[in-house]
């Protein structure tokens, strides 16, 4: 009990300030609870189908067939797998996180699993669609056709600037998850 | 969308369960474990998203980033939208409104770029799994970048308009 209150207390802490200020200024308060709601309902819309995926995942894909498609060796492969795999992903940014570590402990190589996230974070396919029919096909392709090739770039310098001890830090890190 | 992954889930799961209870039981455990692990960190930061969206309204978004606001309207762009997180199907009509609403291509190719890339609140988060360094780094790549995609943006749309 006292673990669980302890893991909990930044969240608690943060709710007792924003009732605080809520008795200052109401409308805030109201404001900010409507948007609160707003937001774990969609949570709770996207969230759960992950992370069972990711559980169906983590049991049944052995390590072998994930090293060979994504892994060491895998190549362009590999590369056009993550950003596919991360450009089909649903729900925002943070439920990339969770199944970054999953890959990682199945041996996916490190950059892989970083343009895995930049897709997940910028190529979505169903949000394409969406900046597509709002902004226009001009400004949305433009951003594909430089995104693509970002994506990648940038995941081959984080990899080359972290360094392998703290990949090792991080694969060990997300063994743990 | 969610009806796709609803039921492509729905689907796996079923099959795992007729293949192997044992192992369904333990993918769900997996699934439950990894999902009240981050539990503590997703609530804090859905408070602090909250309030932000609560004090940024329409209005002194474009104020900030209007279209003669020029590379600071792209800077300060850059910076909205990385402290803001703001769902793509919200996201997307509001840079429509914006750009009617007379921002600038450049400031709004910044903005969502640095929204869909750069997550200032989710940094907690971030760090749990990947570390301290390679968060900051990623995050500071990703808003370098945007301005790259900012670039672009405002030159092929000029031509094209």
């Amino acid at each position: 009990m006292t673990t669980l209150v302890k893991r909990y207390s930044s969240f608690l802490l943060v709710l007792v300030l924003l009732g605080i200020l809520s008795l200052f200024n109401q409308e805030l308060g109201t404001g900010v609870f409507n948007i609160t709601v707003m937001q774990l309902k969609e949570m709770l819309l996207v969230i759960p189908p992950i992370f069972v995926l990711l559980g169906l995942l983590d049991v049944w894909v052995p390590k072998q067939t994930m090293v060979k498609f994504m892994g060491k060796g895998s190549g362009l492969k590999g590369i056009l797998l993550s950003l596919f795999i991360g450009s089909a992903a649903a729900g925002p940014l943070y439920g990339a996180f969770p199944v970054a570590a999953v890959f990682m402990k199945k041996g996916v190589t490190f950059s892989n699993v970083l343009i895995f996230i930049g897709a997940w974070s910028t190529t979505k396919i169903p949000m394409i669609l969406f900046e597509f029919s709002a902004l226009g096909a001009p400004f949305a392709l433009t951003r594909l056709l430089i995104d693509i090739p970002g994506i990648i770039i940038i995941s081959f310098l984080l990899t080359r600037m972290i360094g392998k001890e703290e990949i090792e830090a991080i694969h060990e890190r997300a063994s743990k998850q | 969308m969610n009806l796709i992954l609803y039921s492509v889930t729905a689907l796996l799961l079923l099959l795992s369960f007729l293949k192997d209870r044992e192992k369904t039981k333990k993918a769900l455990m997996k699934a439950w474990r990894a999902f009240e692990n981050i539990l503590p960190q997703f609530l804090v930061v859905i408070l602090f998203v909250s309030l932000l969206l609560s004090i940024l309204d329409h209005e002194t978004i474009v104020r900030i980033i209007g279209k003669d606001s020029g590379w600071i309207g792209v800077v300060l762009a850059a910076i909205v939208g990385s402290v803001t997180l703001i769902p793509g199907f919200v996201a997307f009509p509001t840079a429509a409104l914006l750009l009617e609403g007379g921002a600038g291509y450049m400031q709004i190719g910044a903005f969502i770029s640095t929204l869909m890339m750069v997550g200032v609140v989710t940094l907690p988060i971030e760090i749990q799994y990947f570390g301290k360094r390679l968060t900051l780094y990623r995050n500071t790549l990703a808003f370098i970048f945007s301005f790259i995609v900012a670039f672009a943006i405002g030159t092929v749309l000029e031509v094209v308009l």
